[in-house]
């Protein structure tokens, strides 16, 4: 990945925050995006994002368990090696009804957590460029991407104008590498103020 | 600021002390960051101590078999099955508050949830013991999975409750481990960005995933919790139902009634929060802690204590008037002979289970009761003492005296080593409860941050102070509390 210039302001307050990410959509610029120590409900909305597919796809990995529950259990108990248990039938749906409901949900949380991981490229051992630290403690942190047309001092200004209590112009690589928190990165983390 | 307009003012706040942001991730990661107490290492000790006493133990009845243990032809399940249905009742609190109360939108449930959710884990991983040890030839244990195999294929019993029962512990097992840690994700970056040391830096990145807090990732991460909430709601009901299954289907008397599944979730939702309580009272202690855990999340609990119990007591006089009413002779000696009698051998364990159970939780129904640690504690450990009691009376005095006189049991009681095995699932419980007050943060710092500024002590003194702004500032603000 290339390294960008992102212009990083950081609010205290997410009652700024909202008017701030409604004036700098208003204003055209490049949102590349708010990092926030908690969900802030709405945001993604003001900040017009689309809403997430995840259900969709947990809705899939659930019908994909049950199939797969009652498939296996016709196949082992009808087709490959018919039992008799107290003179039941062979096919008895309400005695499969617990693990089939199992292995829906198994397969449903295990596909949503690993899907999850794999949209928000999160895995142990994955390292990325972490714009402010105190985005995890008490920041919200916004970051605009430059464009070659982006007037830097401009926005700069303009983003101190809608409420953000510390900006300043950042150079970072947005995506994500294999490696461990405990090394320093002087490439990347000497051009960021609030790491130094 | 009154961006959230909506709880109400005769709500207790939940986080006391005038809290920001900051300040709630310092007084959380404290613990973690500090060198651990003198307390935490003699209780990790004792803990392990414990652990090896029970590993020793096991160790015994895997080389000389389930011999070691007092149970025979009559009865076969005796305290392992009786451990292994407690440990996974007080498993159901943690989903309970982390699932059903996040789909009830009860904000209190963010306080306890992290701790409630680790204790689920821990109480499961020692729940799934016993079965396994109890099978004897533990070697053989993979015979309980369907793989292909060599004897046929020879495939296990998909009728049988027992086979449910390994689908649905495994299943509830990972299930409430990935809903923990996809909710822990958050909190380990914020340890690992405050983090100092070297080697801190690396564990907590590692056990983070490279967690940055993005808008579009909180939206991913919120849908996960609420989908996973969802499905873990229905699968607490389904795992103790089909652990009640276990005795439900069969014909034994005393164990063939159709009242069980609800009975054993009351119960079980009973004892976890039993549990909860004792976990946290001390936890908030010694964690300092107590502006985040207060004595409304304490006393909201105890409610819930006072409901599950009474219900469970109810459940406890139906079963007794089913056995009288329903007239079968074998039915009705077990309930009456076998338990109700007090003179009868186990006749002393039903008391101990109503007394414990039904009677003593009534305190609660006092506010003042319920406020009060001392005896808050108290009761914790009492009801807990009580619901092993409930699942050993289930179990033996059903079993002992059958149908068969002849087969009649004599007087059961268990060797050292069964006592060992149960000690030594303490002792795992607490060493893992102890590594996770020690290296994770035991109350979920971003929860406690987004319910801050509606039950927030300083925040709600503010609502109240712009209760009288005009309703042009009102609808402005309204704009952006709307998404909420």
């Amino acid at each position: 990945m290339s390294i960008k210039k992102f212009v990083v302001g950081s609010f205290d307050d997410e009652g700024v925050l909202f008017p701030a990410v409604k004036k700098v959509r208003k204003a055209g610029y490049r949102m590349h995006d708010v990092y926030t120590p908690m969900p802030i409900h709405g945001l993604d909305h003001a900040m017009g994002l689309r809403e997430t597919s995840l259900h969709t796809a947990g809705f899939i990995y659930g019908i994909t368990g049950t199939a797969t529950a009652l498939t296996g259990i016709s196949y082992c108990l009808i087709y490959d090696w018919p039992l008799n248990f107290g003179g039941k039938p062979h096919f008895a749906l309400p005695a499969w009804i617990p693990i089939t409901f199992e292995l829906t949900v198994l397969f449903a949380s295990v596909g949503m957590v690993l899907t999850f991981c794999y949209l928000c490229q999160m895995a142990p051992f994955v390292r990325k460029h972490h714009f402010s630290l105190r985005a995890t403690d008490d920041k919200f942190v916004m970051v605009i991407e430059c464009t070659p047309k982006t007037n830097e001092a401009e926005l700069v200004s303009f983003l101190k104008s809608t409420g953000a209590a510390d900006v300043h112009v950042q150079n970072a690589e947005t995506g994500w590498w294999l490696g461990t928190y405990s090394k320093n990165l002087p490439s990347v983390d000497n051009a960021n103020p609030l790491l130094a | 600021m009154s961006l959230f307009k909506y709880e109400s003012q005769v709500r207790a706040p939940l986080v006391e002390g005038n809290k920001d942001y900051h300040q709630i991730t310092e007084d959380i990661v404290r613990p973690i960051e500090n060198r651990p107490s003198k307390l935490w290492w003699t209780g990790f000790l004792v803990s392990v101590l414990l652990l090896c006493f029970g590993i020793f133990s096991v160790t015994r009845e895997v080389i000389y078999g389930t011999g070691q243990w007092n149970l025979h032809k009559t009865i076969g399940w005796g305290w392992d099955i009786t451990n292994f249905v407690w440990w996974v009742g007080i498993g159901h609190a943690g989903t309970l508050i982390s699932a059903i109360l996040l789909l009830f939108r009860q904000g209190w449930r963010t306080g306890v949830n992290r701790a409630a959710e680790a204790m689920t884990i821990f109480a499961v991983m020692c729940a799934g013991q016993f079965p396994i040890w109890h099978m004897g030839r533990v070697w053989m244990a993979f015979f309980t999975l369907p793989y292909p195999n060599t004897r046929g294929p020879l495939w296990p019993n998909f009728n049988s409750p027992l086979l449910w029962d390994v689908f649905a512990i495994s299943t509830y097992f990972t299930v409430s481990l990935l809903f923990w840690y996809c909710g822990l994700l958050p909190d380990l970056a914020t340890v690992r960005d405050r983090a100092k040391l070297k080697w801190r830096k690396f564990f907590y990145g590692v056990a983070s995933f490279g967690w940055s807090g993005s808008t579009k990732h909180w939206q991913r991460h919120e849908a996960l919790s609420l989908v996973l909430a969802g499905l873990s709601t229905p699968l607490v009901l389904s795992v103790h139902t089909i652990v009640s299954f276990d005795f439900a289907t069969s014909v034994v008397p005393g164990w063939h009634t159709t009242i069980f599944p609800p009975y054993f979730v009351a119960g079980a939702v009973f004892s976890g929060f039993a549990m909860v309580q004792s976990l946290l009272i001390v936890t908030r202690k010694v964690l300092k802690l107590e502006q985040y855990i207060t004595l409304e999340h304490i006393d909201v609990m105890n409610k819930i204590i006072v409901l599950t119990g009474s219900i469970v007591g109810i459940a406890y006089l139906t079963e007794l008037f089913i056995a009288w009413y329903g007239q079968v002779t074998y039915e009705n000696f077990a309930f009456m002979q076998n338990r109700v009698n007090l003179l009868s051998p186990y006749g002393w364990a039903y008391y101990i289970m109503m007394g414990c159970n039904v009677i003593s939780p009534q305190i609660f129904w006092f506010r003042k009761l319920r406020r009060n640690l001392v005896v808050t504690f108290f009761m914790s450990v009492i009801v807990n003492i009580g619901m092993w009691f409930e699942r050993f009376v289930i179990i033996v005095t059903s079993l002992y005296r059958e149908y068969i006189p002849s087969a009649w049991s004599t007087y059961y009681a268990p060797t050292i080593w069964e006592i060992g095995f149960y000690l030594g699932t303490f002792g795992l419980f607490f060493t893992c409860y102890f590594l996770f007050s020690k290296f994770f943060p035991v109350i979920a710092v971003a929860e406690i941050k987004h319910i801050l500024k509606r039950s927030g002590d300083n925040y709600k003194e503010k609502m109240d102070k712009s209760e009288s702004e005009t309703p042009e500032v009102f609808a402005h603000e309204f704009e952006h509390a709307e998404a909420h």
